[in-house]
């Protein structure tokens, strides 16, 4: 089970108090009616599904009920670091692995 | 190939079985294949099995970092059935149990397939709308599938809790008589006999590491153990990892990788001769013939790559399965494993071309391509040897995700696997 640390609450959690909630960084293209149906469909449903360190989405659904980020491991699941949205997300390089 | 038979089994036994010929061999590859596959599962030897056979594709190979048969395919439950809602999707799955019901005989292999049937269940109003419309539209696809009532159910597996007072009391399901199970092991050293026999090279402990791109074309394969082998075309056929693969290539796909855990108990005598799945309190389970309960669930919400998920939804699982069947709470469990699965935005597979000319694509069965496996591989085989993609995949195409002709299974096939 993975513990997350949340940054809004500033503490670590069990992980059903959260829901996962995709892809971090994401942008939603500023103007959808200009785009082509390959940016729009880019936009909707290809990701980078990344074996290695993902920055991730969660939400603390039982806690702050906030949206935060995650740089998580995808292959041994270790949480290296949580941010709050719109933050810096850490340079991956700088966690150590 | 020696055929296996009763006679075979006969004659071996008099010589205390110390001759039988390995069941496939183990080449050194050739520099150059007409066709690569990349991806020993079920699956990937399907297609090399299918090109070689119905396509006469002379040169093979398919490349397996780990054993055949070692990912997904040697870890899934076995559930087979083709009641899905949408045309395309049941029309695809309706082919692979077609395949399925001669299989054993036409790979000379007893994968143990068994129409044990399988139960949908229905535990709310919503529920029961969408089961009644799911077999309405199954038989006007010429699939079998009837609408149980309570007593019905009762009747197939007289051990299922069917009282009123439960949190969410059964109202109802849909049965396939046609679907089950089958030995998932057995898939892959099937249809891996017949394929090496036919000439297929089969590559175990041999990593894809990248491609040789010239252009937008692909030449051939890097591999961890035999450095590069060149291809005319390369399939991928890689489940868990098809993302890691896209990425070799340079582009992404609409798939994020799950874990998906399942779980055994130990052996007990037979209490349950069918399959039992329910969406509503998301478990599913049905009883091997060495006589463990086969037990699985949803994946975990987070992306993994470690084959192995967490706690929380093996309890939850459990939980909905005690609901259904209160005598297993005895029941101890032996062993608990995961998958990682390519689960698509429309839960349905990605079959055909890439952005790379002559490399293709075969992923996204998610939790469920194992009741698919017949059926996938010889559709893919048919893409890959052919210029035209086959009829039953063409909606299967990454096109559909700029088109929005998506395939929506999810809520529709009642439950994944
Ligand atoms: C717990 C669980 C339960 C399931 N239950 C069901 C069920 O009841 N019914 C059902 O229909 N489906 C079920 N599924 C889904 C089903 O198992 C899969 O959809 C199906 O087996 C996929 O087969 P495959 O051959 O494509 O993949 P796999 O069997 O995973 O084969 C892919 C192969 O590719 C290899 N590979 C990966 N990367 C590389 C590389 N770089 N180079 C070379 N080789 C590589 C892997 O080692 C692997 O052997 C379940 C899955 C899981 C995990
Ligand atoms: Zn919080």
């Amino acid at each position: 089970m993975l513990r997350i640390y949340c940054p809004i609450c500033e503490e670590a959690r069990d992980e059903p108090e959260y829901h996962y909630a995709g892809q971090a960084h994401i942008v939603r293209p500023s103007d959808p009616d200009q785009c082509s149906d390959q940016e729009w469909g880019e936009y909707l449903y290809f990701r980078s599904n990344l074996r290695g360190l993902h920055r991730e989405m969660w939400y603390h659904a039982a806690g702050c009920r906030k949206f935060f980020n995650v740089l998580r491991d995808t292959q041994s699941h270790e949480v290296k670091a949580s941010y709050r949205l719109g933050a810096t997300p850490p340079d991956q390089e700088e966690v150590r692995l | 190939m020696q055929r296996y038979s009763a006679f075979s089994l006969f004659k071996h036994a008099l010589s205390h079985h110390q001759h039988w010929q390995q069941a496939w061999r183990n080449p050194e590859p050739k520099p150059y294949y007409d066709i690569i596959i990349v991806g020993g599962g079920g699956h990937g030897l399907a297609t090399a099995y299918y090109l070689a056979k119905e396509h006469n594709i002379k040169r093979i190979a398919v490349l397996e970092k780990g054993y055949l048969g070692g990912g997904n395919t040697g870890r899934n439950t076995t559930i087979v059935r083709s009641n899905y809602l949408w045309d395309e999707a049941a029309q695809l799955y309706e082919h692979a149990l077609k395949l399925w019901e001669t299989l054993s005989l036409e790979l000379n292999y007893n994968v143990m397939f068994s129409q044990r049937g399988v139960l949908n269940l229905g535990h709310t109003l919503q529920d029961m709308r969408d089961i009644e419309r799911r077999v309405s539209a199954n038989r006007l696809n010429g699939i079998d599938g009837e609408v149980l009532d309570p007593a019905g159910i009762k009747k197939i597996v007289p051990l299922i809790n069917t009282s009123k007072n439960t949190r969410y009391p059964i109202l109802g399901a849909s049965w396939q008589p046609r679907g089950g199970v089958a030995r998932h092991d057995a898939v892959a050293w099937g249809y891996a006999r017949a394929a090496d026999a036919l000439g297929v090279d089969l590559l175990q402990g041999c990593g894809v590491t990248g491609f040789d791109l010239a252009g937008d074309q692909v030449k051939g394969v890097q591999t961890d153990r035999y450095g590069t082998l060149g291809a005319g075309r390369v399939g991928c056929v890689v489940a868990g990892n098809s993302s890691v693969l896209a990425g070799y290539a340079g582009f992404e796909l609409p798939v994020e990788s799950h874990p998906l855990q399942a779980l055994v108990s130990e052996p007990i005598k037979p209490v349950l001769d069918t399959v039992v799945m329910s969406n509503q309190v998301h478990g599913y389970i049905s009883q091997s013939d060495k006589g463990d309960l086969v037990i699985g669930a949803g994946i975990d919400s987070y992306t993994g790559y470690g084959q192995r998920g967490s706690l929380p939804v093996i309890e939850h699982t459990l939980a909905a399965i005690l609901e259904l069947f209160p005598m297993f709470s005895r029941v101890p469990m032996n062993r608990q494993w995961g998958g990682i699965v390519d689960t698509t935005p429309d839960a349905c597979p990605i079959i055909g071309k890439s952005p790379v000319d002559n490399l293709y694509f075969n992923c996204g069965w998610g939790t469920g391509g194992f009741k698919a496996t017949p059926g996938s591989g010889h559709v893919f085989a048919g893409c890959l040897a052919e210029q035209e993609i086959p009829a039953l995949a063409k909606p299967f195409g990454l096109d559909r995700f700029y088109s929005g002709a998506l395939v929506d299974e999810h809520g529709a096939a009642g439950v994944a696997h």
